[in-house]
């Protein structure tokens, strides 16, 4: 295509994607590099239905001058990005300082909230990919081996999963693992032990997010690769088994260097999607076990009441560098393969 | 003649019969738009101004729905706002406030509020910014028949009290799990460490600053009065908010429980449970901590606010409207719905657990406006004492520094 017409053909989409995704990330980083002005306070007397004491607030219109002269509020560079509830450099200077070894380190780490929320969504990430990834093929080879009637019902059941409702889905499964619910319930009645609760066990729970994790993606990674395995060449196949190899090797030799471009495009999607893992925390009332950068965002802007938007974008734009570090070794190797195959 | 004149006089009667009976609804033809929480209560009042004055306005919709404290600044700050009206609470009020989005009702009250009585005026630096129209706290819901059965005399008072209730319930194999409260991390986490900060006589706040002093004696007593109750609730309780308490009651399976006044009458009347739980169920003061005397409980109250950004004439119909239906006649058909601040209440035993808790001297919700700063630090920091991981001194020196970071990017700490 000459490079003219590309031009012409990409510019609907090019421009709507700076205008809905690059401009906004600019402007959530503006944002995150303003905090706001210093509150102007009056002490008065506030009476109710519970009698009278003194009581703080603002001066409305004081603080209505301040924001008229800076709208954006005051400057104060990265330090939304440095301070305790985000990388906290200040603090890990201490801990390393104090720490006796790496386990005192890492334990007082995780006494910082977004290092535990990094360790909890990297855990998820690199637990829930590569088990989506094998279960999925596996799952997609199964049922592309089933005789032809069959595999429409067996496709249907499999992307089942994907069509509830994330949170539909995890809040049936949350309150089946209830104390009170069936897995619950039937769990305590195995193990003899009133007390097991896997609400109240960060273990268990952060157990039971992954198995979640993994049941609701995996109907996407199956479908792609069974999408896939459609398009192996039945010529290699029947060359593979002249020259007598089994079943196993095909599979390792032939049909999984076929399948590789779709590897690396599913192992990105999934990347990206569990490290902002979201809904599972939120319906299954996890917090006390799991957060991740996503959950923050979400009470820095609703649970403050009042937002704050510095914080939140910070947050924001952190998650977008920390999914651009884990994508780059896979964008890499893409990269590779594409200019061998162009040379 | 004659016949005119009786025409005309019956005509006037009729006319300030009508003008006697009816609401006074102010300018007609205006735009009044609630929002509230949905609760009975709310669902009264609103239904009692809609009611009224439905008629003679131009708009009028009501929007009941959960969580509207997530998003209520944001619905007022456009001009025109969304909403002609927020029914907000002591804590909702301030995070409308620091963001000036609501106005002050003194002309209104001169004019629609003769029948209010003084004590629902909120007044924030001399002008009246809400106007309240129940109250509501944390108190004690106890089993009888469950205590009795374990051989305990009364309803339990102190914390020291519940423990020593709750070992005999579990000594007599009645319940593992006697004890229930709102455990949910975040808001409910931080508010139960409000109610035994302030029962143990603690100040949020140095003085006169937004400077954090809950890593105080009292801070750790409050902790180790609520580890104490967390021995005899369900493992799960970090997930219990409202309605997994109330279910948890209403089921049989607690004996007892410190939750919200206003899940009093749901709790009470007959739908969701059996006769033998609702037969039983007691409703008294919460429980002081420590060997004090206050009872760990926040009082609050809801109220109407009307919002800024809005044209006058739709501010003085929104508030003609809802102010029109806090009257006694109200009272005569809700009045088990809520403790009403309203003339003509009459409290009843869904009432008697705020009532006390009110009377043992348990303080109002601090209405400060980085109250919400520190609530969330308390809510998130918190989890680790609760979990065992970390000390009571370690968890709050977090709360400080969490509350401190939000507190300078909010502007109210250096």
């Amino acid at each position: 295509m000459k490079h003219r017409t590309f031009f012409w053909f990409i510019l609907p989409t090019l421009s709507a994607m700076i205008l809905f995704i690059a401009l906004p990330i600019v402007s959530v980083f503006v944002q995150s590099l303003f905090i706001q002005h210093e509150q102007v306070l009056i002490v008065s007397e506030s009476c109710g239905p519970f009698g009278c004491t003194p009581t703080t607030s603002i001066d409305a219109e004081a603080t209505a001058a301040l924001r008229e002269a800076q709208p954006l509020g005051r400057f104060n560079g990265l330090g939304t990005y440095f301070d305790r509830s985000h990388l906290a450099t200040a603090e890990v200077a201490e801990i390393w300082a104090e720490s006796s070894g790496l386990a005192s380190f890492v334990s007082g780490l995780m006494d910082l909230k977004f290092y535990k929320a990094l360790f909890f969504t990297l855990t998820y990430t690199f637990v829930v990919t590569p088990l989506v990834l094998v279960l999925g093929l596996a799952i997609a080879v199964g049922v592309n081996n089933l005789p032809k009637a069959m595999r429409g019902v067996a496709i249907f059941i499999s992307l089942l999963p994907f069509l509830v409702a994330t949170i539909v889905g995890s809040m049936i499964l949350s309150w089946m693992l209830d104390g009170e619910g069936i897995i619950g319930a039937t769990l305590q009645i195995i193990f003899n032990d009133p007390s097991l609760s896997i609400k109240a066990s960060t273990s268990l729970m952060w157990i039971a997010l992954m198995v979640y994790g993994v049941w609701h993606t995996l109907p996407f990674s199956f479908i792609t690769f069974y999408a896939g395995l459609q398009t192996v060449p039945q010529d290699t196949l029947e060359a593979a088994r002249v020259d007598g190899a089994s079943k196993w090797q095909t599979m390792m030799n032939v049909v999984v260097p076929h399948l590789m471009p779709l590897v690396s495009f599913v192992t990105l999607m999934l990347l990206m999607d569990n490290f902002r893992v979201f809904e599972p925390i939120i319906s299954f009332q996890a917090e006390a076990h799991a957060q991740s950068l996503s959950t923050f965002i979400v009470s820095d802007l609703r649970e403050a009441g009042n937002p704050l938007y510095a914080s939140a974008g910070a947050t924001s734009i952190l998650t977008i560098i920390g999914v651009a570090i884990l994508l780059t070794p896979v964008l890499i190797r893409t990269w590779r393969d594409f200019n061998v195959k162009a040379n | 003649m004659f016949l005119k004149k009786i025409a005309l006089s019956g005509a006037f009667a009729g006319l300030m019969g009508s003008a006697a009976f009816a609401a006074d609804c102010g300018p007609s033809g205006k735009s009044v738009r609630i929002l509230g929480s949905d609760f009975p209560a709310i669902q009264a009042v609103s239904g009692a101004a809609e009611a009224n004055c439905a008629g003679s306005a131009g708009e009028f919709t009501i929007n009941l729905r959960d969580n509207t404290r997530d998003m209520m600044n944001q619905a007022l700050t456009p001009n025109p706002a969304e909403y002609t009206s927020v029914i907000v609470a002591n804590s909702t009020l301030t995070q409308l406030m620091n963001d000036d989005l609501v106005r002050p009702l003194d002309d209104y009250v001169a004019k629609y509020g003769q029948h209010l009585k003084p004590t629902q005026l909120i007044t924030i630096n001399g002008k009246v910014m809400a106007v309240a129209f129940m109250a509501n706290s944390q108190h004690l819901f106890s089993r009888t028949d469950i205590l009795e059965k374990a051989g305990v005399d009364g309803v339990p008072s102190s914390v020291e009290d519940m423990v020593a209730a709750a070992e005999k319930i579990r000594a007599a194999g009645i319940m593992e799990y006697p004890i229930v409260m709102n455990m949910k991390v975040g808001w409910n986490v931080g508010e139960v460490f409000n109610l035994f900060f302030l029962a143990n006589g603690g100040e949020m706040f140095k003085p006169g600053s937004a400077e954090p002093n809950v890593n105080s004696p009292q801070g750790v007593a409050a902790l180790n009065s609520i580890k104490s109750l967390l021995g005899y609730t369900h493992p799960d309780h970090l997930s219990h908010a409202s309605n997994e308490t109330q279910a948890l009651w209403e089921s049989g399976q607690a004996a007892m429980a410190i939750m919200w006044g206003s899940r009093g009458a749901a709790v009470l009347d007959a739908e969701g449970s059996t006769e033998e739980v609702t037969s039983n169920t007691v409703l008294s003061a919460a429980p002081t901590a420590g060997g004090g005397s206050v009872p760990a409980a926040t009082l609050w109250w809801d109220g109407i606010t009307i919002a800024k950004n809005i044209p006058d004439e739709d501010a003085e119909a929104t508030f003609a409207a809802l102010v029109s239906g806090l009257t006694s006649d109200l009272m005569e058909e809700h009045n088990d719905k809520a403790i009403w601040l309203i003339d003509g209440f009459k409290p009843g035993p869904a009432a008697a657990g705020v009532a006390q808790s009110a009377a043992g001297g348990a303080k109002p919700y601090p209405m400060i406006p980085y109250i919400n700063l520190m609530h969330n630090a308390l809510g998130s920091e918190l989890v680790d004492f609760y979990k065992g991981d970390e000390s009571a001194e370690d968890a709050l020196a977090d709360v400080e520094a969490a509350y401190r970071t939000s507190a300078k990017e909010a502007g109210f700490l250096q």
